[in-house]
């Protein structure tokens, strides 16, 4: 196909406490630019986790793991950061919005962070973001004021605002009722098909899974199926 | 671009939680006010202690001492050279307390361009006489220009006008607590008897205090004149030389070259009030130690809140870290939360510092022993405000140090997981 945006290479990752338990065997895969891809299992099989290795914010694991053909393995904590900020969006399955900023601010926060463009056009930009997802007349309240669904379409705003190479989301639809899980589900089928968008989701919700490009399964920490 | 992201989110967490950010401020401020109306008072209290003396004495002293002769006889014989020599019951030799020579001396001291100033001076022992009863006094003889221009005479004159002595002859300045014994008031003459048993009158001019109760008690002024008159004396006799320097520090240096120039006793206030200057270092120790004590636990406070604030903010941390802030950013985040409540703190505190000394400076502060002053001493000195601001800054900054590198260092997958 296109382009590899991730590769893992033979991740292997170890729990040592309270004794040393193997939680991820030999994981590789990639995920190419415009795939929307599911990760599945049951409970406990290491999805997560291996989330959060490709997400460069878990360290301490054995194999590479390559962003757009660059190797993660050597980097230092500060380099790594920038990978984040400039090349992964996250939405979690809590939305973790920052209560003290304004909707739009929250949105706008890792753009400032980046800092490649002036703060008018950031502010611009999100607002933008934010009408993609249809929650722009919310721009100016607090997170605690909006609903659920609505502070997971915010946080979805967030992570598209540096336009990221791919969007990681753990659970993303865990917390939410039917109505909004369907909602969000669209808004990424919708990333994909018309912004070309990468989407890499952990989801137990299988029929979430079954509508996405592809399903990475996983038991045990190996994947039996992709 | 980078530094105003992270004041602007250090503001945004800041005022999220003002009245904790006030409540550690205020700490803050509180022990900069105190340890600034701590020390401007206590050092207020130290110059006006040593003032008491030290502006009273000379920074060098010439005088000549009545003691034996350190060459006796038989250290000059060639014969007992190599021997020791025991000497019993040696006696000082019969020399006058005169300074030999002394116009010349003081002429050669007013060319030295270290010296401040000069005055001669008469230390004499007299008897007051009382009717029948006569009580033992020392009277300074002394030229009451210089006096007051280097040892501010009038100052200690309470009642009556000290120039009085020069213009009236004959006259005379009492201990206050040695006219009030022989119940002489300002006018009446007394009579004094001097070692050799000559006697003269004096009038009473004024009343001097010391501030010091055991000296008011025997000592009294005249002018140098009148004391030379009163011993039989020509107008060389002087027995005291009082220098004052332009520099204090050099002093014992001086003493040591004076007293070998001239060949008398020479005596530096360093060593003539060492007392004075171990008692004001220990006060002023104790007033540093009180206050950087009152700094560190303000420090301790913004520990706290810094900490309970990062427990508060874990989740927001952690998402900051996952959206690409580093842990240095974090870092920095909370060390400019810690070092803007230090600065604000530490402003107010200087402000509120200031007007508590110039409150103390108010109240009223009569004592019998010291009449120049009227309210609490207060000692404004820029020192301690810059000790002040720098120590509030670099307490808050260490406040913040520990909190903030725990913050930097908290890994967002452990708190992700966690919900």
């Amino acid at each position: 196909m296109n382009e590899k945006i991730i590769e893992a290479i033979g991740i292997n990752k170890y729990f040592h406490d309270p004794k040393t338990v193997k939680v991820l065997k030999e994981i590789s895969f990639s995920v190419c630019k415009g795939e929307f891809v599911s990760i599945t299992g049951k409970s406990g099989c290491g999805k997560s986790t291996l989330l959060y290795i490709l997400s460069t914010m878990d360290t301490d694991y054995e194999g590479d793991l390559l962003i757009h053909g660059v190797s993660m393995k050597k980097k230092r904590e500060g380099e790594l950061a920038k990978v984040r900020n400039e090349k992964i969006g996250f939405v979690f399955q809590f939305h973790y919005l920052l209560n003290e900023f304004s909707v739009l601010k929250n949105v706008m926060l890792p753009g400032l962070k980046l800092g490649k463009r002036p703060e008018k056009e950031i502010e611009h930009y999100a607002y933008e973001k934010l009408k993609i997802l249809g929650i722009e007349s919310e721009a100016l309240k607090k997170p605690n004021q909006l609903s659920g669904g609505q502070k997971q379409r915010v946080a979805i705003a967030r992570a598209l605002i540096n336009n990221p190479l791919i969007i990681m989301g753990d659970e993303p639809t865990g917390n939410l009722d039917k109505k909004n899980s369907e909602t969000v589900f669209n808004i990424f089928k919708e990333l994909a098909e018309e912004y070309n968008q990468s989407l890499l989701i952990v989801t137990h919700d299988n029929e979430f899974a079954d509508r996405t490009d592809r399903i990475i399964e996983m038991e045990d920490g190996k994947i039996i199926n992709q | 671009m980078k530094t105003k992201l992270i004041i602007n989110i250090s503001r945004s967490l800041l005022l999220a939680r003002w009245k904790q950010t006030l409540v550690a401020a205020v700490g803050v401020t509180f022990s900069i006010t105190m340890f600034i109306g701590l020390l401007s008072f206590m050092s207020g209290l130290n110059d006006l202690l040593d003032g008491l003396i030290i502006n009273r004495t000379p920074h060098i002293r010439l005088y000549n001492e009545i003691q034996p002769s350190k060459n006796q006889p038989i250290d000059l014989s060639k014969k007992y050279k190599n021997h020791y020599n025991f000497i019993r019951s040696v006696k000082p030799k019969n020399e006058k307390l005169e300074i030999y020579n002394s116009a010349a001396i003081i002429k050669a001291l007013e060319k030295d361009d270290r010296v401040y100033g000069i005055a001669p001076k008469i230390t004499t022992q007299v008897f007051y006489n009382v009717g029948s009863i006569d009580l033992t006094g020392v009277i300074n003889g002394i030229d009451v220009e210089s006096e007051n221009k280097l040892f501010l005479f009038s100052d200690y004159v309470t009642e009556g006008n000290y120039i009085d002595l020069k213009n009236i002859p004959n006259s005379i300045i009492l201990g206050k607590a040695a006219a009030e014994k022989m119940l002489a008031n300002i006018g009446d003459v007394i009579q004094v008897t001097t070692a050799k048993g000559e006697r003269m009158q004096l009038k009473v001019v004024g009343y001097f205090q010391s501030g010091l109760q055991e000296i008011d008690k025997v000592q009294s002024y005249a002018s140098i004149n009148t004391t030379q008159k009163l011993l039989g004396e020509t107008s060389n006799y002087v027995t005291d030389i009082q220098i004052k320097l332009k520099d204090l520090l050099i002093a014992p240096q001086l003493a040591k070259e004076y007293q070998n120039l001239f060949d008398l006793e020479a005596i530096d206030i360093q060593t003539a009030n060492s007392q004075f200057e171990t008692g004001s270092f220990i006060r002023t120790l104790i007033s540093y130690a009180v206050g950087i004590t009152l700094l560190i636990v303000a420090g301790f406070g913004i520990y706290n809140i810094l900490n309970m604030m990062i427990y508060d903010k874990m989740d927001s941390i952690a998402i900051l870290k996952a959206t690409g802030f580093s842990g240095k950013d974090v870092n920095a985040i909370f060390i400019t939360i810690a070092s803007s409540i230090g600065v604000f703190g530490g402003i107010m505190g200087l402000m509120f510092g200031l007007g508590l000394s110039a409150l103390i400076d108010q109240v009223p502060f009569n004592t019998e022993a010291l009449p120049t002053i009227t309210t609490y001493p207060i000692n404004y000195n820029i020192k301690f405000y810059i000790i002040g601001g720098v120590f509030s800054i670099i307490t808050t900054y260490f406040a913040g140090y520990f909190p903030s590198r725990k913050a930097s260092k908290i890994d967002p997958v452990v708190i992700i997981r966690g919900k």
